[in-house]
C-alpha cells in the first residue's frame, strides 16, 4: 500500500493485515526502551493545517518508536500564514525528500490531491469532513481487543454525523469488518443520503439497547452558532449517553476530546464500559503499523514503483 | 428638480449589439458535404459556396466549381451545420484577464464551432454601467474573433439591491440583463426589474439559487456528498427560485430566461410555468446533460461548478426536457479559471468549467452517437440560444451571412491532449476521448477557426494567391452584426 487516503480504499484483508501488525507492535510499547529500528533513516513529516493534539502527537510517537526522523509543520507560524498555497507548500517540503507526509486539512480530498504532487507516501490524518482513516483503524483495533471479532455486532454511532469524518470512516471500517452500523442523531445533523453507505438511520435512542457498541461523537460547540439544534441542553436530553441509557454489557467509545455533560455524562466516561483510553493507546500502535505499511511494507511488496519525479498534474 | 435627461434614447425597441474585430470575408467552396440545418430543412449532400462572407449558392453535390480566388474545401464524409451560438459564457474581461479575455475566449468559441456569444457581467468591475459596457464594445471591436454581445447586471454592483440604469444600457446595445453567478435574492427587487423591463426591454437571464438553502455547499446534496462529507447544495435551492421567478414573471407579464437548469424539480417548475403561459425560456449545459455527481467522487476541482452536477435522475430529466422542448437551448456557461486557482482542494476551488471547445463533441458523444437524441435536435438546441433573446439565429440559406461549422463526426480526439485555445484549462472533460471534431468555423462571414488537417486539405482553384488579391476583396473596417432586424422581446 503506497498511501493511506481513505477507508473506502481498504479491503477487510488490508485492515486485518495492518491491525495484526499493530498487535505485534503493541509489545514494543510495553518495553522499557520503546524503540525498534524498523524505519531508521526515514523521514516523516507531520503537516497539520488544523489544530490537533492527540492525532499529531500519536503520529509523532509512532514514528519515533520506529526510529524515523520526524518534522512537525503546523500551519500557524508558517509560510501558510503568508499566503502560500497548499501545492506550493507541499512542493517546497517535498524538496526535503520526506518519505512520508502525514497531513490534516479542513478540506475533503486534500490528502489525495497532495498524493498527486509528491513522491512521498501520504497518510490522511483527517481531510475536512470526509475521512479520518487512522481513527477508524484504531477503533477497530480497540474493538478487536475488547470483543474479538466484529462480525455480526451492532454498532451505534451517535451524534453529529454530518460534520464528522470519524463517523464516515468508521461506518465504512466497521461494516468492512462485518458489523452492522446504525447512525443516530438530530435530523438536522444527519447527511441526506447517508443510508446509501449501508447503515441504518435513526433519530432517537429508543432502541439503543440492541447495540453491542455505542460510539458517541463529539458535539462541537462551534456548531451551536449555526443553530442545528435548539440548545445543548435539548441535545443532551435527547442524545446524551448516560447511565440510564448505557447497558452494563455495552462498550462505549468516543474519539475525544469529550464534552462531559453534553454527548456523554461524566459517570459513563469513567465507567468500566468506556474504552476511551484504550482507543488513545491503540492510536500509537496502529499508526506505527500504518507508517510501517506505507514505508516498509510497500518496499517489501515492490508492487508500485515510486515515480522519480513529482507529478505536477 | 427634474430628473436628468437620458443621454441616449432608450426604449423597448433598442437593438442588442454583437461586435467583433474586423475580419476578411470568406470565400469558400465546400464540395460534397452533408449539410444539416433543422430550420431550413436541409439534410443531404450539397456543395456550398460562400462569397464575400455570404452564402452565395447551395448546389447539388459536386455541381459547383470554384470561382477565382475561392478556396476549395473537401466536404466528403463531413457535416456542415449552422454554427453554434452561446447565450451564456464568461469571458472574464475586464479585470480577470489571467483567466480569459475577449481574444482567447472567442478563439476557444471558434474552435468549438461557435459564431456568436453573450458574455456575462460578473467581471471585476462588474458590467453595471454605460462606460464599462461602452469600453467592452470597443474592446470587442478590436479583439473578438467571433461576434460578442454583453449582458450587464440587473442590479448595481451585482449586489441585488438597486437596479442598474437599464434603459441607458439597453439603448447602448445590452443583450439583456443578468446577475449571473448570483441570484436576485430579494423578490421585491426581482419584481421591480420585471416591471422596469416594460420600459427598457431586454430579457432577464436568471441564475436560480436560494443562498439560504445552498449555504456553503460545494456539490449536489445526495448519496455522493454524504459519502464524501462535502456540504451539499440541495436541488430545491434551485427549483424553489425557479418557481418563484416564474410566478413573478407571470404576474408582471415579464420575459425571463433561466440559466443552467440542473434539477428535475426545476424542469417540472418550468414546464408548469410554460403551460400556463409564462414567458420563460431556459437552457441546460453540456456538463449537466452528460455528467452526474458520480463524476465528482474523485473530488477533481475541475468538476466543481454551480449549479453542481446532480444525480442520474436529474440528468435524465434534463435530456428528456431537451427532447420535449421544455429546455430551449444548450449553453455552455464557459467559466475559465487559472490553473493555480483550481489546483486546490475541491471545497476551496472556485466554481466553473470551460466548455466552448468541447460542447458539441461532448453532447454528440454522450447523447447523439448512442442514439439518445437526434442530431437535428442537438443542432437546433446549439443554435437557438441567441434567438431566444431576440438575436442571431444562424441559418444555411442563400443570401444569409455565412455562420457555418464543418465537422467530422467520426474523428476522435482526447480533450486537452493538444492543449486548449482558452487561456484556462479547467475543463471538466479533460482526458475524455470524444467523437466529432470541429474542422472549420465561419462566423459572421469570416473564417474564425481552421483545424490543422483542414488547412492542409485546402486548395485554391486558381493556385497560389498573392496577398494583393486577397486584400482586394476588401476588409470590413468594422464589422457589426447587430441583430439585423431581430427585435428584442
Amino acid at each position: 500500500m503506497r498511501h493511506l487516503l481513505s477507508i473506502e480504499d481498504l479491503s477487510r484483508d488490508d485492515i486485518e493485515r495492518i491491525l495484526d501488525r499493530a498487535a505485534a507492535f503493541a509489545e514494543v510499547s510495553d518495553r522499557d526502551i520503546k524503540k525498534v529500528p524498523a524505519l531508521r533513516g526515514r523521514t516523516v513529516l507531520n503537516l497539520f493545517y488544523e489544530a490537533s493534539t492527540r492525532t499529531r502527537s500519536s503520529f509523532e510517537l509512532a514514528a519515533k518508536r520506529l526510529s524515523a526522523d520526524v518534522v512537525n509543520f503546523a500551519a500557524s507560524g508558517s509560510s501558510v500564514e503568508k499566503g502560500e498555497s497548499l501545492k506550493d507548500t507541499v512542493l517546497t517540503l517535498t524538496a526535503h525528500s520526506p518519505d512520508a507526509i502525514v497531513i490534516r486539512t479542513p478540506y475533503a480530498g486534500a490528502a489525495a490531491l497532495v498524493a498527486s504532487w509528491t513522491t512521498a507516501a501520504i497518510i490522511n490524518a483527517g481531510d475536512g469532513k470526509h475521512e479520518h482513516p487512522t481513527q477508524a483503524l484504531l477503533d477497530v483495533h480497540t474493538l478487536r481487543q475488547k470483543l474479538g471479532s466484529l462480525d455480526g455486532r451492532s454498532i451505534w454511532i451517535v451524534g453529529d454525523v454530518a460534520h464528522s469524518r470519524v463517523a464516515r470512516s468508521n461506518i465504512l471500517a466497521f461494516q468492512a469488518m462485518g458489523a452492522h452500523v446504525t447512525v443516530c442523531g438530530p435530523p438536522t445533523l444527519m447527511p441526506r443520503g447517508i443510508e446509501s453507505l449501508g447503515c441504518t438511520v435513526r433519530y432517537d435512542l429508543d432502541d439503543l439497547r440492541e447495540a453491542d457498541v455505542v460510539y458517541a461523537l463529539r458535539m462541537q460547540n462551534e456548531r451551536m452558532d449555526q443553530h442545528f439544534v435548539p440548545s445543548l441542553r435539548e441535545y443532551a436530553a435527547q442524545y446524551q449517553i448516560n447511565d440510564r441509557r448505557l447497558g452494563p454489557r455495552q462498550v462505549l467509545m468516543h474519539p475525544g476530546p469529550v464534552n462531559r455533560g453534553v454527548e456523554l455524562s461524566g459517570e459513563v466516561v469513567d465507567s468500566p464500559q468506556a474504552v476511551i483510553t484504550m482507543q488513545v493507546k491503540a492510536g500509537v500502535v496502529v499508526r506505527m503499523a500504518v507508517l510501517y505499511e506505507v514505508l516498509a511494507g510497500a518496499r517489501d511488496a515492490r508492487t508500485a514503483p515510486r515515480p522519480t519525479e513529482p507529478q505536477l498534474a | 428638480m427634474t430628473p436628468p435627461e437620458p443621454t441616449t434614447p432608450g426604449g423597448a425597441h433598442a437593438e442588442a449589439r454583437l461586435v467583433s474585430a474586423p475580419s476578411r470575408p470568406a470565400g469558400l467552396l465546400v464540395h460534397g458535404v452533408h449539410v444539416l440545418d433543422p430550420r431550413t430543412g436541409l439534410d443531404g449532400i450539397h456543395d456550398v459556396l460562400v462569397r464575400d462572407g455570404e452564402i452565395a449558392e447551395i448546389g447539388a453535390a459536386n455541381s459547383l466549381s470554384a470561382p477565382a480566388g475561392v478556396e476549395l474545401v473537401d466536404g466528403a464524409g463531413r457535416h456542415m451545420f449552422p454554427a453554434f451560438v452561446d447565450p451564456h459564457v464568461h469571458l472574464r474581461t475586464p479585470g480577470q484577464e489571467h483567466k480569459e479575455d475577449l481574444e482567447t475566449g472567442t478563439r476557444a468559441a471558434a474552435a468549438g464551432g461557435y459564431c456568436a456569444l453573450i458574455a456575462m457581467p460578473n467581471t471585476d468591475p462588474v458590467i453595471d454601467s454605460a462606460p464599462i459596457l461602452g469600453a467592452l464594445f470597443e474592446r470587442a471591436a478590436r479583439d473578438a474573433r467571433v461576434p460578442v454581445g454583453f449582458m450587464p447586471c440587473i442590479t448595481r454592483g451585482q449586489a441585488g439591491r438597486e437596479l442598474t440604469e437599464m434603459a441607458e444600457l439597453r439603448a447602448m446595445g445590452a443583450a439583456g440583463f443578468t446577475d449571473d453567478g448570483r441570484p436576485v435574492v430579494d423578490a421585491g427587487v426581482m419584481r421591480r426589474a420585471l416591471q422596469y423591463q416594460r420600459l427598457c426591454g431586454g430579457v432577464l437571464a436568471l441564475h436560480e439559487e436560494d443562498p439560504a438553502l445552498s449555504g456553503k455547499g460545494a456539490m449536489h446534496e445526495g448519496e455522493v456528498s454524504a459519502l464524501l462529507g462535502v456540504a451539499g447544495i440541495p436541488s430545491v435551492s434551485e427549483s424553489t427560485m425557479v418557481a418563484r421567478d416564474c410566478a413573478l414573471a407571470g404576474y408582471e407579464g415579464g420575459r425571463i430566461h433561466l440559466q443552467h437548469l440542473s434539477a428535475h424539480e426545476s424542469v417540472a417548475a418550468v414546464a408548469a410555468a410554460k403551460a400556463r403561459g409564462v414567458k420563460v425560456t431556459c437552457e441546460a449545459s453540456p456538463h449537466h446533460l452528460t455528467m452526474t455527481d458520480e463524476d465528482v467522487r474523485s473530488l477533481d476541482p475541475r468538476r466543481k461548478m454551480n449549479p453542481p452536477l446532480r444525480c442520474a435522475e436529474d440528468r435524465e430529466a434534463l435530456v428528456e426536457a431537451l427532447r420535449s422542448g421544455v429546455i430551449d437551448c444548450i449553453a455552455t456557461d464557459h467559466a475559465p479559471h487559472a490553473r493555480d486557482e483550481k489546483e486546490v482542494p475541491f471545497e476551496q476551488a472556485p466554481m466553473g468549467t470551460t466548455g466552448l471547445e468541447t460542447a458539441f463533441s461532448v453532447v454528440y458523444t454522450a447523447l447523439v452517437a448512442p442514439g439518445t437524441l437526434r442530431l437535428e435536435l442537438v443542432i437546433e438546441k446549439l443554435t437557438s440560444g441567441l434567438g431566444l433573446i431576440g438575436l442571431l439565429v444562424p441559418e444555411i440559406a442563400v443570401g444569409e451571412p455565412a455562420n457555418l461549422v464543418l465537422v467530422d463526426l467520426d474523428a476522435e480526439w482526447v480533450v486537452g491532449q493538444n492543449g486548449y485555445e482558452s487561456r484556462s484549462d479547467n475543463c471538466a472533460f479533460a482526458g475524455r476521448r470524444l467523437k466529432g471534431k470541429v474542422l472549420l468555423t465561419v462566423a459572421a462571414g469570416a473564417v474564425a477557426y481552421r483545424e490543422r488537417s483542414i488547412m492542409l486539405s485546402v486548395t485554391s482553384s486558381e493556385g497560389h494567391r498573392s496577398r494583393q488579391e486577397t486584400s482586394s476583396e476588401g476588409h470590413r473596417s468594422r464589422q457589426e452584426t447587430s441583430s439585423e432586424g431581430h427585435r428584442s422581446r
